[in-house]
């Protein structure tokens, strides 16, 4: 047991662990709390993976941002402070069954690949993904027009969100 | 050293636990929460296939920040639109938004 | 090598020697080596603190005219002990209703999002805490933990003006990490690196505020709008909301809130230094020995952070909606053209000798600037003149 490994399943029995308890708490606000655990885990998994890029941006747009607005969404959309009662529908227990056979579904498909039990290659030192991944997203030979169509989907969905859940009671009335 | 299975249990576990948070749960806001951990394990799973692949070959990489895009264009418009109807139906319990059905 | 020359190594060899002459692995033995660092750094910048809050009293007590501290110990220097134990045997109330987990986890995060951002500072060329290849944006991430900590206060602590003054307070923080990532990737196009310690290497030629004076401006302002503190200071605006998403802590929870909010200051002086004022860079000094590396940045730090006191101490508390209006409808454009500009001058200018490189660069700077002035002029103008109507150009005579 490297002490590589010791990590790993420490951080991945933690995220588990968070996003067992997103699913099934019953208090709004403490699972949009243990998300934020989850995308932490997660955050640290990229960082085990060498794609340090993807782990800092993973805390800077999903727990600086999105976690936020689930909070702010979460606080925004109760009636009063408590809690609502139990939080699963009453066929809670086909959703669990078809999670558990999405799971053995997936784990039985991929054992009989080949590529199961490969182990990662050492990354040459002279690689920095961080300049690769700059010039893969901005050169006409990558992926800069699938990066283009991604910014163009933000703008839509910024302007969408907020004609969406604009309010025009409250709206500027310093005219 | 850590073998791809691990990883790839990982995301898969995430993906489900998500699943299970979609089908299963009243609030809105819940079932959007159970999307974004099944988003979260589709980036981890992109993340793992591009190292334990070839490094040099980025696409890996491009396209999880891709997903990282998607997914807070999704989660703001989701979440928009919970606001809204909560504005206006006064609750979230997806089982109450029901107008449209005969 | 001596102990002057690379102080850490030497540390480490000898302990490492120690631990394995006592029989543990050498790996653990590393690890341990590790924790010990983390750990010295750590207790370092707690005491710094302590003298941060006595170097913020007297500081404001200055600027308004007024001597500060002087009675306990020799110049109050005493003083700050003295605030520590009295907050240390302070009762500590939890209000009831408040969710007792989240109350009590909030100062530690917040506390702990500006402890990590010390990892990647470089305090001289060979001591780092990490050197990351991502060191600009894992300040950012580092200011979205004290985000969430703010957050997680106003909530639980189950009254309605800490989580108003919280809500203000995330809001004009998210809404200022926008200018405050889009200046960080210029001195990043300078550099060629996110990397804090390829930044400051880079600023060999000149420091970035020479090349790029109107982003440093920018930073301050985020930065200091990111801290929360005056003028932007609406999360515990004292006359409005009774302190905010402070107000239920009391005791050393307060403490660290408080204390928090200064070392972050300090972090945040001592970031504005290193990526536009050359960081450990003074003249060469920094080769002679890490010792004087690591007073060039404190020195250079507490230069920036007596900027920021002397903005707080001197400006007016600007209304929230004001604030947000200066972001998104000022700021953030600004940041955007100013970053478009840099890259374009940055590229057109990139092979020429080093006067014509640092003089375009700091004219196109002072150009954007004044143009973006001019239309904020224009607008306001066009603005007032709505409100208060025309006015005459010759003031005839009334009786």
């Amino acid at each position: 047991m490297t002490g590589e490994q010791i990590t790993f399943l420490v951080v991945a029995l933690g995220t588990l662990g968070s996003a067992l308890m997103v699913v099934t708490t019953r208090n709004l606000v403490h699972a949009a709390l243990w998300l934020i655990s989850t995308l932490f885990g997660v955050a640290v998994i990229f960082a085990l993976l060498s794609a340090s890029f993807l782990a800092v941006v993973q805390v800077v747009v999903y727990i600086g941002a999105i976690a936020i607005l689930f909070i702010f969404a979460v606080m925004l959309t109760r009636k009063d402070m408590r809690d609502q009662g139990p939080q699963l529908n009453k066929n809670w227990w086909l959703g669990a069954l078809l999670a558990v056979l999405t799971f053995g579904g997936l784990f039985s498909l991929l054992q009989g690949w080949s590529g199961w039990s490969k182990t990662a290659a050492v990354i040459p030192s002279s690689f920095d993904a961080v300049n690769e991944l700059g010039n893969a997203l901005t050169s006409p030979t990558g992926y800069v027009l699938p990066f283009e169509v991604a910014s163009v989907l933000l703008v839509a969905a910024l302007v969408g969100a907020v004609y969406v859940a604009f309010n025009p009671r409250s709206g500027d009335s310093q005219k | 050293m850590i073998p791809l299975s691990w990883y790839l249990i990982l995301s898969a576990a995430l993906f489900s636990i998500g699943l299970f948070g979609v089908l299963s749960r009243r609030n809105a806001v819940a079932i959007l929460l159970g999307i974004e951990l099944m988003l979260n394990s589709v980036n981890v799973n992109l993340a793992a296939f591009w190292r334990y692949g070839d490094v040099t070959n980025i696409a890996g990489q491009v396209f999880a920040v891709i997903v990282f895009a998607v997914a807070a264009a999704e989660v703001s418009v989701g979440l928009a639109l919970v606001i809204s109807v909560y504005r206006r139906r006064n609750t979230v319990i997806a089982d109450e938004l029901d107008l449209m059905k005969w | 090598m001596s102990f002057w020359n690379n102080p850490l190594k030497v540390i480490a060899d000898w302990l490492l020697g120690i631990f394995t002459g006592w029989g543990i692995s050498e790996i653990a033995a590393q690890v341990l080596i590790g924790f010990l660092g983390v750990l010295l750094l750590l207790s370092l910048l707690m005491v710094l603190d302590i003298f941060l809050v006595w170097i913020e009293r007297k500081v404001v007590s200055r600027f308004q005219d007024r001597i500060g501290p002087n009675r306990v110990g020799p110049f109050g220097l005493i003083q700050p002990f003295a605030d520590i134990i009295k907050l240390l045997i302070k009762e500590d109330i939890t209000p009831t209703g408040a969710d007792k987990v989240v109350y009590n986890l909030a100062p530690i995060l917040s506390m702990m999002s500006v402890l990590v951002l010390w990892a990647v500072v470089p305090l001289a060329p060979t001591i780092l805490g990490v050197d990351l290849n991502v060191g600009a944006l894992y300040i950012i991430a580092a200011g979205a933990i004290g985000t969430l900590s703010i957050i997680m206060a106003g909530w639980s602590s189950n009254n309605k003006y800490a989580l108003i003054g919280a809500f203000r307070e995330v809001a004009v923080m998210l809404s200022f990490e926008i200018p405050m990532l889009t200046i960080l990737l210029i001195p990043t196009i300078f550099a060629g690196s996110m990397g804090i310690g390829a930044i400051t290497n880079a600023q060999e030629k000149a420091w970035f505020v020479f090349l790029a004076p109107l982003a440093a401006l920018i930073f301050l302002i985020a930065a200091i709008a990111e801290l929360g503190r005056a003028p932007f200071d609406m999360g515990e605006a004292e006359s409005e909301l009774v302190s905010g998403y402070n107000i239920e802590y009391s005791g050393m929870k307060f403490g660290m809130f408080y204390a928090g909010e200064l070392l972050h200051a300090f972090t945040y002086g001592g970031f504005w230094s290193i990526l536009f004022f050359g960081g450990y860079r003074f003249f060469g000094l920094e080769q002679v020995s890490p010792f004087l590396a690591i007073a060039v940045v404190l020195f250079k730090a507490l230069v920036g952070y007596w900027v920021i006191m002397w903005v707080k101490y001197t400006l007016m508390r600007i209304r929230i909606d004001h604030m947000l209006a200066f972001n998104w409808k000022f700021l953030t454009p600004l940041s955007f053209v100013l970053l478009m500009v840099v890259a374009f001058m940055n590229a057109l200018l990139r092979g020429t000798p080093n006067w014509l490189f640092v003089s375009g660069m700091f004219l196109s700077n002072v150009a954007v600037g004044w143009v973006a002035l001019e239309i904020a002029r224009m607008t306001s103008r066009r603005e007032r003149e709505k409100v208060e109507g025309l006015k005459p150009v010759v003031e005839t005579a009334h009786h």
